[in-house]
């Protein structure tokens, strides 16, 4: 075979091969596209919102009451609205989520009783919201008395965002390494001591993003408030949690579908406001995380 | 003592008469749920002394050392009977208070575990712990931190940057640092679990040279891997295998005239 001098390559590529790479290629762009869909959604439902709604955007409109049968006006009431209910229902769930979940990854054994509450924890979160609000109803505005107000609607955000909020705070918690533990145990650490001076502040910037990324979903958030304290339309700014107020979700909700001759820019002017205000807090989310992460370093 | 426990009367008599030993078990049974990995551990080991602990993988050392600070129980499923008597206390005595066990017995991991804080903080972590109803000044602070490290042959090349991230530290200063940050605490033993196992060989030998350095300071028991090290870095030996204590004698006995056949196969390389 060597005698004539020319030796063929024995990696030349078969007709195997090339079937191989073909459908390679084929199935790369395949999951490309469908991934690239992903973007479209979002694209549309900013264009069309700036679009149709920034001609809204006005010192008058964010900062004035609705007037006119609320086919006029601004939007204020809705947005302090929006502001309390989060506010609130923020400083009822931040500290029992982040207490259950602490308790869940640094005191649990494993156990019938642990086992029920992470049973608890996957079903609360899998509950619709509509059933959030009517629980909200029978719990906090008839059984507790608070009435339809902002303390009953943000204890019904609370309970239904508790789960966001205990799964971010483990799992940032059980990205703690467990070398750090070890090593305060055995210097005669308690386990409270070894939380309070290396687990938390080591994971703060999973907890806070995870806070944040409850917020921002709670802004949007309308039927469990619907029932419990956010009302059609209030003229006046609430006073204590004890108040209705107006809320943006609902506000948006009810331009677009409940009141007639509404201008259509409007409900976009709306919608616009009230996704600026979870972009801007899932932007900030992802830079406090950038910035906690880059000081940090094991 | 335990009366429940049927013990063997001639390895009694041999602990009550030596008062000077650092850790002493009688009749150590341990079991991880339905698996035992200890059977009927008696060891008398003694104060001042670097003994180390040999044998392969799975015979039970790094079970016995976890249970002489008794960081084993937090895994709900470890029964353990027999007692380990620490300086004459048996630390499984249901009054013994745990912190009190972990300040006299500390502890010194496989891959170094710096907390994520300065250097200087690392070193008061423990202190602080201990002293929180006394007022301590910067410079008794000062103090405390330097002579820890002076301890550890540290001090020289971290004193200027005793504000640095311990994790910045190469591994064997690492290492070298979680010893340091067990002395303030005056503890009397010092467990280590193959502490050079992450290092490098030079890191080995530094780490092996502190170890020695503090022999007679405090009573250092290591488990070890590496056959070399145990005969290099301890002044007694113990040999384990498959849950059992085969041999304990002078390191330079055991492998030189070991007395068991196990011992003998294992120190020449025949398994493990």
């Amino acid at each position: 075979m060597a005698s004539t001098g020319i030796i063929e390559n024995q990696f030349l590529e078969t007709e195997l091969n090339v079937s191989a790479k073909r459908t390679e290629t084929l199935f790369k762009i395949l999951f490309m596209f469908m991934a690239g869909l992903l973007i479209l959604p979002v694209l549309i439902i900013l264009t069309t919102l700036v679009v149709k709604g920034s001609s809204m955007i006005s010192f008058e409109f964010l900062f004035g009451n609705p007037t006119n049968g609320m086919t006029e006006g601004g939007i204020f009431p809705a947005l302090l609205g929006t502001v309390w209910l989060v506010g609130v229902a923020l400083v009822i769930s931040v500290p029992v989520g982040v207490a259950a979940a602490v308790y869940l990854s640094e005191y649990a054994p494993d156990n019938w009783f642990t086992r029920a509450i992470n049973l608890a924890i996957i079903n609360l979160a899998g509950v619709p919201s509509i059933v959030h609000a009517l629980f909200g109803v029978g719990a906090f505005v008839i059984f507790f008395g608070f009435g339809t107000s902002i303390l009953a609607a943000s204890m019904t955000l609370a309970v239904m965002t508790l789960p966001v909020v205990i799964v971010a705070t483990r799992e940032s918690l059980q990205a703690v390494p467990h070398a750090f533990r070890e090593a305060c145990w055995n210097m005669g650490a308690t386990r409270w001591q070894t939380i309070r001076r290396v687990v938390l502040p080591n994971s703060v910037s999973g907890i806070l993003t995870g806070v944040i990324l409850e917020v921002s979903r709670t802004t949007g958030e309308t039927a469990p408030i619907m029932f419990t304290g956010a009302a059609f339309f209030i003229p006046v700014l609430p006073e204590s949690v004890f108040d209705q107020t107006m809320a943006l979700s609902l506000h948006l909700f009810v331009v677009s579908t409940q009141v007639p001759h509404v201008p259509e820019a409007l409900p976009y002017g709306v919608a616009l406001v009230l996704i600026s205000m979870v972009l801007l807090m899932n932007s900030a989310s992802i830079a406090l995380r950038m910035h906690l992460r880059g000081k940090k370093k094991w | 003592m335990d009366s429940g426990i049927d013990m063997n009367t001639t390895t009694q008599t041999e602990i009550e008469a030596n008062t000077e030993l650092a850790i002493g078990t009688s009749a150590l049974n341990l079991w991880y749920g339905d698996f035992q990995a200890l059977y009927d551990i008696n060891l008398a080991i003694k104060q001042g002394v670097v003994t180390s602990m040999i044998g392969p993988s799975g015979c039970g050392k790094s079970t016995f050392l976890r249970s002489v600070n008794r960081i084993n129980e937090r895994l709900g499923y470890v029964i353990i009977n027999g007692s380990i008597d620490v300086f004459g206390n048996n630390i499984y005595d249901p009054e013994v208070e745990l912190v009190q066990v972990r300040k006299q017995v500390g502890m010194v991991f496989q891959r170094p575990n710096p907390l994520p804080t300065s250097i200087r903080e690392n070193i008061l972590f423990g202190h602080k712990l201990h002293n929180r109803d006394k007022k301590y000044s910067r410079d008794d602070e000062d103090e405390i931190v330097e002579e820890s490290l002076q301890q550890v042959l540290l001090w020289d090349k971290v004193k200027d940057h005793l504000k640095r991230k311990a994790t910045e530290l190469s591994l064997e200063e690492q290492q070298k640092l979680c010893i340091a940050r067990l002395l303030p605490v005056k503890p009397r033993i010092l467990l280590m679990d193959e502490p050079c196992s992450a290092l490098d060989p030079k890191g080995t030998a530094a780490v092996e040279e502190l170890i020695w350095e503090l022999r007679g300071k405090y009573s250092i028991l290591i488990v070890t891997h590496n056959m070399a090290q145990a005969r290099r870095a301890s002044e007694e030996c113990i040999f384990m295998l498959m849950g059992k204590v085969i041999e304990h004698t002078d390191t330079a006995d055991m492998f030189v005239t070991p007395q068991h056949q196990e011992t003998a196969d294992y120190i020449e390389g025949r398994y493990g």
